[in-house]
């Protein structure tokens, strides 16, 4: 088995402008935070940025990376509103594809299983359909049992991702991922919709390591799903990462209201190692 | 029972000492009677009090989560597991009655909580459609307005979200198959689609609101039945002492809706 291991900066070093990318995670919970600050510290731009969004998406497009966005919501849960995205919206500087969240799982689904699309019930008769004019129906070949109807559905297309970026509690150096918490999100479908995916996790251990205090059925990734594996304790800080470590509320309270060039001055104008220094040094400031 | 003491203290008890907000309450609980053995899923404090207070009450075999990836019997102990992925899947299966928020509703019940103005460059972004198109075609979906006013309950929304009813019937049938809206509860009253044209129908008005408070605060013509409209139903003691005993101590539902 080789070793995956690499640096955030060595992951994104092999992502390039114009890609679509998958994001993990949901809403403001487990994102890979540290994978996008290492992004956002190279020029890569213009992504199309396939996410259920959060702070994820909200950097990205305070810095302008995003040309398209495909999502459901963009939220950071105890905040309703993501304010950066908001202003993307608002300034009209961000294409969208505004999709249900179940017919986002299925466009990821489709992907992870090589089908062009997947026909879902979701989004007939809502707006989705006007506002997504590439959108396409499709109509079963069967009869209905008891209508008698040949009913026409929403073809979800594939999401199909150039790569993928999730955070994990847990993972070896193979890049066998694992999560502890209540919910693995989509994290997996993420990794097998992606032609390369990038995880990082609290903590890398010895495969054994894995299942010692775990059941194996919190082994969400699988080696051959992934292309690299980051350690990055604290990495999906300021959003949730339970159990290791809850959402950073106050921090993200700061984040939704202060400006977005001094933000990004204060916490994001060196490495990792200065972010957490800095976030160390603001919450000192106000205990 | 400190508890009690501060519950009451921090309601704004009325006339009658039942506030606004536990008619609320009463009338969101009672878009769960009869539904049987499938997922509440209240969104917002006020809809999960009203959900909660339904299962230990009149709908006792309710499934609730904690607002996570667990189902929790009524003392809060798991009783199941049900992750993001599970609770989509769960939606499509229909057994399962939503209620969600509403930033605009029309007159046949379509909602919007995506964004205020033109889609294209909104002059208000809110959070997107999340998963209210696929709850309207696959399990019933009621809604909850904690502030009713012209701006909310409009004409016609911006981004329909939440199909309506004139909206799944343009669709056809993988539309209306499953569609049904049990109810919309604002802090005004209830309202319900049971119309010939399923146009809004004023169902019920809480104590101390008249038709007139309704109408002036409603952006479209609201069906009122020529036989009168019956007050929101009085909770019984015992409901009462839940609500503010055990379901909701702290007084949440007087942060949602004053008086």
């Amino acid at each position: 088995m080789g070793d995956k291991t690499m640096t955030a900066d060595e992951a994104v070093s092999r992502l390039e402008s114009g890609m679509t990318l998958g994001i993990g995670g949901w809403g403001s919970r487990r994102k890979p935070m540290a994978l996008v600050r290492a992004l956002l510290r190279t020029a890569i731009t213009d992504l199309t940025v396939v996410s259920y969004g959060g702070p994820d998406v909200g950097m990205l497009a305070a810095a302008g990376r995003i040309r398209k966005l495909v999502a459901p919501f963009a939220t950071l849960d105890s905040i309703p509103l993501e304010p950066h995205y908001r202003t993307a919206r608002e300034s009209g500087s961000l294409e969208l594809m505004e999709i249900d969240e179940a017919m986002f799982m299925w466009g990821l689904r489709a992907s992870a299983n090589r089908l062009p699309f997947l026909p879902v019930r979701a989004g007939i008769g809502s707006d989705v359909m006007r506002v997504n004019p590439g959108l396409r129906t499709v109509t079963s070949p069967y009869e209905d049992e008891s209508t008698g109807v040949r009913e026409t559905f929403v073809a979800m297309p594939a999401l199909r991702l150039d790569a993928a970026l999730v955070h994990l509690n847990r993972a070896d150096h193979a890049g066998n991922g694992q999560y502890l918490g209540p919910d693995p999100y989509f994290d997996d479908l993420f990794c097998e919709a992606a032609r390369t995916a990038y995880v990082s996790c609290e903590r890398i251990v010895d495969t054994a390591e894995l299942t010692k205090a775990a059941p194996p059925q919190t082994l969400l990734v699988k080696r051959l799903n992934v292309s690299g594996v980051v350690e990055a304790p604290g990495g999906a800080h300021f959003t949730s990462c339970v159990p290791d470590h809850d959402r950073d509320e106050g921090f993200q309270r700061l984040y939704a209201s202060m400006p977005w060039p001094e933000f990004a001055g204060r916490f994001l104008a060196g490495d990792e190692q200065a972010y957490r220094t800095a976030v160390r040094a603001w919450h000192e400031e106000q205990s | 029972m400190s508890a009690t003491l501060d519950g009451v203290t921090m309601s704004e008890v009325t006339v009658g000492g039942v506030t606004r907000a536990e008619y609320c309450v009463i009338a969101c609980a009672e878009a769960w009677r009869g539904d049987g053995e499938v997922l509440a899923s209240p969104m917002g404090p006020i809809p999960s009090t009203g959900a909660r207070l339904a299962r230990r009450t009149f709908s006792p075999e309710l499934l609730l989560t904690d607002g996570e990836a667990l189902l929790v019997g009524p003392d809060g102990a798991p009783e199941g597991w049900l992750p993001y992925r599970q609770h989509l899947a769960l939606v499509t299966g229909g057994r399962r009655h939503v209620m969600m928020g509403a930033s605009q509703i029309d007159r046949f019940g379509n909602q919007n909580i995506s964004c205020v103005g033109d889609w294209e460059q909104p002059t208000r972004q809110l959070l997107g459609v999340r998963g209210g198109p696929v709850n309207t075609v696959n399990n019933p979906v009621s809604y909850w307005v904690p502030r009713h006013s012209a701006r909310v309950f409009v004409e016609k929304v911006d981004m329909i979200g939440g199909v309506g009813y004139d909206s799944a019937a343009a669709a056809g049938p993988t539309a209306t198959r499953f569609h049904r809206i049990p109810r919309v509860v604002s802090n005004l009253g209830v309202f319900d689609f049971a119309t010939e044209d399923h146009a809004m129908r004023l169902a019920s008005l809480h104590p101390g609101v008249t038709v007139e408070d309704v109408v002036a605060a409603t952006g479209f013509e609201l069906v009122i039945p020529d036989d009168g409209v019956p007050y929101t139903r009085e909770p019984s003691p015992a409901e009462l002492e839940l609500i503010r005993e055990d379901l909701d101590p702290k007084g949440l539902r007087d942060r949602e809706v004053r008086g």
